[in-house]
């Protein structure tokens, strides 16, 4: 196995880890090491990581475990749609392969730069949430390399507290080795986009209300405006077309080399991002058709763009509210931001549907809003106010996005924090699976 | 629709050119030693869209199984589009040096298992009189170097001989490709320190498909190797043996 120790740090940059990175080439590699450490008395601590797109510290930790080569098709069923892969296969990479074909991913999160593994792990979610729920839902099968080197398979049927706890588990209960899900049927590679505007919150969450039946929807929230225009959005809907080629995305020839000088996104020309974007849209309403590319992953166009925030990084504050608590516990959020004046360059707002019953998946039925905040030196004692409204209001972090949230907010708000713990401690993967995360949030 | 024949058909860069001639709908026959990742190989190009993938074991040192194998691998497949050699080892120069068994052995694997199976299989082509033998060489056999000479030995008397093979089958309409990779980061040098000069397998795999298509005589891939060998052939020997190379 191929050993390299190197600084590492996940998309946002921040915080960076020295960290001992292994490239098994095989599920007995994996297995092989993972025999080996355990039974050693001071194994370093250990996380599996793909391909690095959660933005905080959750894959760093001495050694984390590349599952680059575990990229094999196992089998596909054409007539269900069924099929089973291992955990390195990329959603980009799967696209490429099944969209020609008429197949599509049952749920997909703002990036096809994500493997398999990681999907699980962090129990994605994309923007039809409120219909399909996160893609672990979509999962009827996952093998798993346990802390011991035993390779196990789980489902919701078997083993089910294990598989509760894998699915969102941030990689914390073994090494996911492959995993069985369902792909759904597209006539095309299109998609057909309608997007409403909205003049502050109120109607942006009404917007939402009467298009729940809409398969795909999110808003992007101009977070810098105030007063009576608090809120304005712009609400985009999408179903699959039925016509149009299905064609797979071409790879992005944008990318950017190194990183910006900080400077770069301020106040203002985040200001000014965020008043062209609203206003470049005339109409209150607008329908369009549009490659799956754009519409689900329009970031994933520029390469290593998490480099414009500069070398000190940034971190994306994403949370969600309970339903009942959502126009006012919003109000008082984008209160809070516009009145700092941390403008994020993307603001997404999103409902979700009910929650599923994986231990520490993130979403739970209400509304839930994704910021991205260049870090400085008084950043995190302003997300900690932030954190406290959202507790107040019985909401929660997403643990993908995390970099900083304090033991005690996470306890309080993943009630079934212990339940997890003691499956792990069940399977010995608290010994072994430890990223910086897991050891800042106490588990 | 192809027929391919792959040969090492674990090696990494014969896993990315299978993956990609699956991808095409390509009928595929692999050959190689561990069945366990053999059938994990065949399985992925199944779901890439092979037209059908299977495998068939062989140990390329086992010289006496050559004939059987590839008999069987004829039966299978029929007509024979491109014959795929992958496989190889990379010897500790060190441990050659002190052992005659350890380098008559690289050089078996290396070398001489593969003029056997060349030697069956260019009958076969050029009876059939059609189709493309491709076999992965080394730059390394390009000029001896002290750090790799047995290698770069046995990769060079296999560049020497589809030389030959390519003069001998030329006009019976079989192609013959000499494909010389650079440094590629792959399991056989998973122990190397990586530095710009290294190549993904993936890129090795696209430039190769490129070069069956085209009907090259020599890929020298990624591209610059061409250069760097030219210069490297061209250094006179009086200064080259004071190198410490």
């Amino acid at each position: 196995m191929n050993t390299r120790k190197s600084m590492l740090s996940g998309w946002g940059q921040y915080p960076q880890q020295l960290t001992e990175r292994l490239t098994p080439h095989s599920k007995r590699g994996i297995s092989e090491h993972l025999a080996h450490s355990s039974s050693l008395d001071d194994s370093p601590s250990l996380i599996a990581r793909g391909l690095g797109r959660s933005y905080g510290d959750s894959a760093l930790a001495e050694q984390v475990m590349q599952t680059e080569h575990l990229n094999h098709y196992m089998a596909f069923n054409a007539d269900s749609g069924e099929l089973e892969c291992a955990a390195g296969v990329s959603f980009a990479e799967l696209l490429a392969i099944f969209v020609p074909r008429g197949w599509f991913l049952p749920v997909t999160p703002g990036t096809k730069f994500v493997t398999v593994g990681g999907a699980i792990a962090s129990d994605v979610h994309g923007k039809n949430h409120h219909v399909h729920g996160c893609f672990s839902q979509h999962v009827t099968q996952l093998t798993l390399a346990l802390a011991n080197g035993e390779v196990v398979t789980c489902s919701p049927d078997d083993k089910a507290q294990l598989f509760r706890a894998t699915c969102g588990g941030m990689g914390l209960t073994g090494v996911i080795l492959q995993a069985r899900f369902k792909l759904i049927p597209i006539e095309s590679a299109y998609i057909q986009q309608r997007s409403y505007k909205s003049a502050n919150l109120a109607e942006t969450l009404a917007l939402f209300e009467e298009h729940d039946s809409a398969t795909y929807s999110v808003a992007w929230i101009d977070c810098l405006s105030t007063g009576d225009k608090l809120g304005r959005s712009l609400l985009m809907l999408g179903e699959h077309a039925t016509d149009g080629e299905l064609q797979a995305h071409r790879d992005s020839k944008l990318n950017v080399p190194l990183n910006m000088p900080g400077l770069l996104l301020n106040r203002y020309s985040i200001q000014a991002f965020n008043t062209l974007y609203y206003h470049k849209h005339t109409q209150t309403h607008a329908q369009s058709s549009l490659h799956y590319e754009p519409f689900f992953y329009p970031l994933d166009g520029i390469r290593n763009w998490n480099r414009l925030y500069g070398k000190n990084g940034f971190t994306q504050y994403q949370f969600v509210l309970p339903k009942s608590a959502g126009l006012e516990g919003m109000t008082r959020i984008l209160k809070a931001i516009a009145e700092s004046k941390r403008g994020s360059f993307l603001a997404v707002l999103k409902a979700f549907g009910e929650a599923n019953d994986h231990y520490l998946s993130f979403p739970t039925e209400g509304y839930t809003l994704a910021l991205d905040f260049k870090i400085d030196a008084t950043l995190f004692s302003f997300l900690e106010k932030l954190d406290r409204i959202v507790l107040d209001y019985g909401g929660r972090l997403y643990l993908t996005k995390d970099a900083r949230m304090s033991e005690a907010t996470f306890k309080q708000s993943y009630p079934q924090w212990q339940t997890f713990q003691e499956v792990r401690h069940q399977y010995g993967a608290d010994r072994v699976f430890n990223s910086l995360q897991s050891q800042r949030l106490g588990l | 629709m192809k027929n391919i024949l792959v040969i090492g058909a674990t090696s990494a860069i014969a896993e990315q050119t299978i993956r990609l001639y699956a991808q095409q709908g390509s009928n595929l026959l692999l050959l190689g030693r561990d069945e366990e990742k053999l059938q994990l190989i065949c399985n992925d190009a199944n779901v890439r869209g092979a037209h059908e993938a299977d495998f068939l074991r062989l140990d390329v040192n086992d010289f006496d199984s050559h004939a059987s194998v590839l008999e069987k691998a004829y039966t299978k497949l029929g007509r024979l589009d491109l014959v795929l050699i992958a496989h190889g080892s990379l010897p500790n120069q060190q441990a050659c040096q002190q052992q005659v068994s350890t380098t008559l052995r690289e050089l078996n694997t290396n070398a001489v298992s593969t003029i056997s199976l060349l030697t069956l299989l260019a009958n076969q082509m050029e009876q059939q009189g059609w189709g493309t033998l491709a076999v992965i060489t080394s730059v390394a056999g390009d000029r001896g170097r002290q750090a790799n000479y047995v290698y770069g030995a046995a990769k060079g008397m296999l560049s020497i001989f589809l030389q030959g093979l390519r003069n001998r089958l030329y006009p019976k309409g079989v192609h013959v490709l000499d494909i010389k990779p650079g440094f590629v980061d792959t399991p056989m040098t998973a122990d190397f320190p990586k530095g710009p000069l290294w190549a993904n397998p993936q890129a090795i795999a696209n430039s190769i498909v490129k070069a069956v298509e085209r009907k090259r005589n020599t890929l020298y891939t990624p591209f610059f190797w061409r250069w760097i060998m030219l210069i490297i052939r061209n250094i006179p020997e009086f200064i080259f043996k004071k190198m410490k190379l």
